[in-house]
Protein backbone atom coordinates (compact mmCIF):
# COMPACT_ATOMS: atom_id res chain seq x y z
CA UNK A 1 0.00 0.00 0.00
CA UNK A 2 1.03 3.62 -0.65
CA UNK A 3 0.07 7.04 0.38
CA UNK A 4 0.46 9.65 -1.92
CA UNK A 5 0.65 13.66 -2.12
CA UNK A 6 1.47 16.62 -4.01
CA UNK A 7 2.74 19.93 -2.73
CA UNK A 8 4.09 23.28 -4.51
CA UNK A 9 7.74 24.63 -3.88
CA UNK A 10 6.94 26.96 -0.81
CA UNK A 11 8.56 26.61 2.29
CA UNK A 12 5.21 26.72 3.99
CA UNK A 13 3.99 23.28 2.27
CA UNK A 14 6.91 21.72 4.67
CA UNK A 15 4.08 21.57 7.81
CA UNK A 16 1.42 19.46 5.03
CA UNK A 17 4.92 17.14 4.32
CA UNK A 18 5.32 16.47 7.81
CA UNK A 19 1.56 16.11 9.25
CA UNK A 20 0.77 13.88 5.61
CA UNK A 21 3.91 11.30 6.73
CA UNK A 22 3.29 11.73 10.85
CA UNK A 23 -0.81 10.55 10.27
CA UNK A 24 0.92 7.21 7.86
CA UNK A 25 3.08 6.67 10.28
CA UNK A 26 0.48 6.47 13.21
CA UNK A 27 -1.51 4.76 10.74
CA UNK A 28 1.18 1.58 10.56
CA UNK A 29 1.12 1.56 14.36
CA UNK A 30 5.09 2.85 13.82
CA UNK A 31 5.85 4.18 17.29
CA UNK A 32 6.66 7.69 18.10
CA UNK A 33 9.84 8.02 18.63
CA UNK A 34 11.02 6.01 16.05
CA UNK A 35 8.17 8.46 13.27
CA UNK A 36 9.83 11.47 14.71
CA UNK A 37 13.11 10.88 13.11
CA UNK A 38 10.96 9.93 9.81
CA UNK A 39 9.58 12.43 9.59
CA UNK A 40 12.37 15.02 10.26
CA UNK A 41 14.60 13.03 7.57
CA UNK A 42 11.51 13.56 4.92
CA UNK A 43 11.10 17.13 6.17
CA UNK A 44 14.69 17.74 5.82
CA UNK A 45 14.64 16.02 1.77
CA UNK A 46 12.08 18.05 1.26
CA UNK A 47 13.14 21.36 2.46
CA UNK A 48 16.11 20.16 0.57
CA UNK A 49 13.97 20.25 -2.85
CA UNK A 50 11.77 23.68 -2.14
CA UNK A 51 15.21 26.03 -1.28
CA UNK A 52 18.06 24.10 -3.36
CA UNK A 53 16.39 22.43 -6.33
CA UNK A 54 13.39 24.73 -7.01
CA UNK A 55 14.44 27.71 -5.71
CA UNK A 56 11.11 27.89 -3.80
CA UNK A 57 9.07 28.30 -6.88
CA UNK A 58 5.82 27.41 -5.60
CA UNK A 59 5.30 26.50 -9.61
CA UNK A 60 7.26 23.79 -9.07
CA UNK A 61 5.69 20.64 -7.45
CA UNK A 62 7.31 17.66 -5.96
CA UNK A 63 4.95 14.58 -5.32
CA UNK A 64 5.84 12.23 -2.87
CA UNK A 65 5.02 9.03 -1.69
CA UNK A 66 5.34 6.62 1.31
CA UNK A 67 5.07 2.78 0.60
CA UNK A 68 4.97 0.18 3.25
CA UNK A 69 6.66 -3.07 2.63
CA UNK A 70 6.81 -5.83 4.67
CA UNK A 71 10.14 -5.47 6.00
CA UNK A 72 10.94 -1.70 5.12
CA UNK A 73 8.98 1.78 4.64
CA UNK A 74 10.01 3.46 1.18
CA UNK A 75 9.83 7.56 1.01
CA UNK A 76 10.10 8.60 -3.07
CA UNK A 77 9.82 12.22 -3.85
CA UNK A 78 9.47 13.38 -7.38
CA UNK A 79 10.51 16.90 -8.92
CA UNK A 80 11.79 18.55 -11.87
CA UNK A 81 14.07 20.48 -10.02
CA UNK A 82 17.80 20.63 -10.15
CA UNK A 83 19.15 17.19 -9.81
CA UNK A 84 21.32 16.49 -6.47
CA UNK A 85 22.28 13.11 -5.40
CA UNK A 86 22.45 12.86 -1.46
CA UNK A 87 25.18 10.33 -1.40
CA UNK A 88 27.58 12.19 -3.33
CA UNK A 89 27.53 14.96 -0.72
CA UNK A 90 30.02 15.37 2.25
CA UNK A 91 28.43 16.90 5.10
CA UNK A 92 31.08 19.36 7.13
CA UNK A 93 31.65 18.17 10.45
CA UNK A 94 30.17 20.16 13.09
CA UNK A 95 33.45 21.80 14.23
CA UNK A 96 33.55 23.46 10.62
CA UNK A 97 29.33 24.56 10.72
CA UNK A 98 30.70 26.41 13.99
CA UNK A 99 33.57 27.54 12.94
CA UNK A 100 32.67 29.34 9.44
CA UNK A 101 29.23 29.96 11.39
CA UNK A 102 26.80 28.28 9.05
CA UNK A 103 23.28 27.64 9.24
CA UNK A 104 23.13 24.71 6.55
CA UNK A 105 25.08 21.62 6.57
CA UNK A 106 23.14 19.41 9.77
CA UNK A 107 19.98 18.63 7.61
CA UNK A 108 21.53 15.84 5.43
CA UNK A 109 23.47 14.65 8.12
CA UNK A 110 20.44 13.58 10.09
CA UNK A 111 18.68 12.30 7.05
CA UNK A 112 22.45 9.83 6.74
CA UNK A 113 21.83 8.94 9.86
CA UNK A 114 18.13 8.31 10.02
CA UNK A 115 17.54 6.46 6.90
CA UNK A 116 19.41 2.81 5.41
CA UNK A 117 19.39 3.56 2.44
CA UNK A 118 19.37 6.53 0.12
CA UNK A 119 18.53 5.91 -3.60
CA UNK A 120 18.75 8.75 -6.45
CA UNK A 121 17.80 8.49 -9.96
CA UNK A 122 16.48 10.45 -13.08
CA UNK A 123 13.82 8.90 -15.05
CA UNK A 124 11.47 10.77 -18.06
CA UNK A 125 12.77 14.19 -16.33
CA UNK A 126 11.68 13.46 -13.38
CA UNK A 127 14.64 13.64 -9.80
CA UNK A 128 13.69 10.82 -8.10
CA UNK A 129 14.87 10.07 -4.62
CA UNK A 130 14.29 7.34 -2.04
CA UNK A 131 14.92 7.13 1.49
CA UNK A 132 14.76 3.30 2.41
CA UNK A 133 14.05 2.39 6.20
CA UNK A 134 14.63 -0.92 6.98
CA UNK A 135 11.95 -2.04 9.94
CA UNK A 136 13.48 -4.06 12.72
CA UNK A 137 12.34 -7.52 13.03
CA UNK B 1 3.62 27.26 13.85
CA UNK B 2 5.99 29.12 16.11
CA UNK B 3 5.68 31.22 18.55
CA UNK B 4 8.71 33.44 20.53
CA UNK B 5 8.83 35.51 23.98
CA UNK B 6 11.61 36.92 25.12
CA UNK B 7 11.57 38.25 29.30
CA UNK B 8 14.56 39.52 31.44
CA UNK B 9 14.88 38.18 34.71
CA UNK B 10 17.57 39.72 36.35
CA UNK B 11 20.79 39.35 34.44
CA UNK B 12 19.07 36.57 32.82
CA UNK B 13 17.40 36.85 29.10
CA UNK B 14 14.79 34.36 29.21
CA UNK B 15 13.55 33.14 25.56
CA UNK B 16 10.70 30.46 25.14
CA UNK B 17 10.10 29.00 22.08
CA UNK B 18 7.06 27.10 21.76
CA UNK B 19 5.56 24.76 18.30
CA UNK B 20 7.61 23.95 15.51
CA UNK B 21 10.85 25.31 13.91
CA UNK B 22 11.48 24.20 10.44
CA UNK B 23 13.35 26.03 7.71
CA UNK B 24 10.23 28.20 7.20
CA UNK B 25 10.37 29.73 11.63
CA UNK B 26 13.90 29.06 11.92
CA UNK B 27 14.01 33.40 10.61
CA UNK B 28 12.36 34.09 14.40
CA UNK B 29 14.28 32.02 16.31
CA UNK B 30 17.87 33.54 14.60
CA UNK B 31 15.74 36.97 15.01
CA UNK B 32 15.43 36.25 18.64
CA UNK B 33 19.27 35.49 19.01
CA UNK B 34 20.61 38.54 17.35
CA UNK B 35 18.49 40.88 19.19
CA UNK B 36 20.19 39.39 22.15
CA UNK B 37 22.97 39.63 20.72
CA UNK B 38 22.48 43.56 19.62
CA UNK B 39 21.27 44.40 23.05
CA UNK B 40 24.59 43.11 24.80
CA UNK B 41 23.22 40.08 26.75
CA UNK B 42 25.55 37.99 28.10
CA UNK B 43 23.23 35.12 29.96
CA UNK B 44 20.73 33.68 28.16
CA UNK B 45 18.08 30.91 28.46
CA UNK B 46 15.96 29.01 25.87
CA UNK B 47 12.84 27.66 27.54
CA UNK B 48 12.14 24.22 25.12
CA UNK B 49 9.54 23.03 26.83
CA UNK B 50 6.66 23.38 24.71
CA UNK B 51 8.72 22.86 21.34
CA UNK B 52 7.22 20.43 19.67
CA UNK B 53 9.64 20.02 16.66
CA UNK B 54 12.64 21.30 15.43
CA UNK B 55 14.59 20.51 11.88
CA UNK B 56 18.23 21.05 11.16
CA UNK B 57 17.44 24.80 10.63
CA UNK B 58 16.45 25.54 14.06
CA UNK B 59 19.66 23.41 14.84
CA UNK B 60 21.62 25.71 13.10
CA UNK B 61 20.49 28.36 14.44
CA UNK B 62 21.94 27.39 17.77
CA UNK B 63 24.83 26.41 16.28
CA UNK B 64 25.57 29.30 13.72
CA UNK B 65 25.41 31.56 17.11
CA UNK B 66 27.90 29.44 19.23
CA UNK B 67 30.94 30.81 18.00
CA UNK B 68 30.13 34.47 18.50
CA UNK B 69 28.64 33.92 22.03
CA UNK B 70 32.38 32.62 22.41
CA UNK B 71 34.01 35.88 21.24
CA UNK B 72 31.60 37.95 22.88
CA UNK B 73 31.42 36.27 26.11
CA UNK B 74 27.76 34.97 25.98
CA UNK B 75 27.08 32.01 27.57
CA UNK B 76 23.27 30.61 26.70
CA UNK B 77 21.53 27.06 28.14
CA UNK B 78 18.71 24.91 26.54
CA UNK B 79 16.38 23.62 28.82
CA UNK B 80 13.04 21.31 29.16
CA UNK B 81 13.62 19.69 25.90
CA UNK B 82 11.52 16.82 25.19
CA UNK B 83 12.16 13.23 24.65
CA UNK B 84 11.46 13.14 20.80
CA UNK B 85 13.42 16.54 20.53
CA UNK B 86 15.76 15.36 22.50
CA UNK B 87 16.89 12.52 20.36
CA UNK B 88 17.32 15.01 17.37
CA UNK B 89 20.05 16.92 19.36
CA UNK B 90 22.18 13.20 20.25
CA UNK B 91 21.71 12.32 16.90
CA UNK B 92 23.97 14.92 15.79
CA UNK B 93 26.21 14.99 19.14
CA UNK B 94 25.06 18.27 19.38
CA UNK B 95 24.82 18.18 23.36
CA UNK B 96 28.40 18.34 23.53
CA UNK B 97 28.44 21.36 21.95
CA UNK B 98 25.21 23.19 23.40
CA UNK B 99 24.69 23.63 27.26
CA UNK B 100 21.31 21.48 27.81
CA UNK B 101 19.03 20.72 31.30
CA UNK B 102 16.15 19.51 32.70
CA UNK B 103 15.26 22.69 34.58
CA UNK B 104 15.00 26.23 33.99
CA UNK B 105 16.57 26.51 37.28
CA UNK B 106 19.09 24.39 36.69
CA UNK B 107 20.14 26.45 33.51
CA UNK B 108 20.15 29.64 35.20
CA UNK B 109 22.59 27.96 37.53
CA UNK B 110 24.64 26.45 35.04
CA UNK B 111 25.37 30.02 33.29
CA UNK B 112 26.56 31.62 36.49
Amino acid sequence: MSEKITIGCSKNELVKIRQFTSDALEVRNVPDLQAHKLVLAVDEVCANLIIHANDCNPENKIEFDIAFKTKQIIFTFRDKGVGFDINEYQSPSLEEIVSTRRQGGLGLMLVKRIMDKIEFSTEKNYNICRLIKIIPE
Amino acid sequence: MAEIAKEKKDKVLLITVVGEIDAGSSIFLDNALKEAMDDKEKFIAVNLTGLEYISSAGLGVFISHLDEFQNENVKMALFGINESVREVFAILGLEKLLKITDTEEEAIESLQ
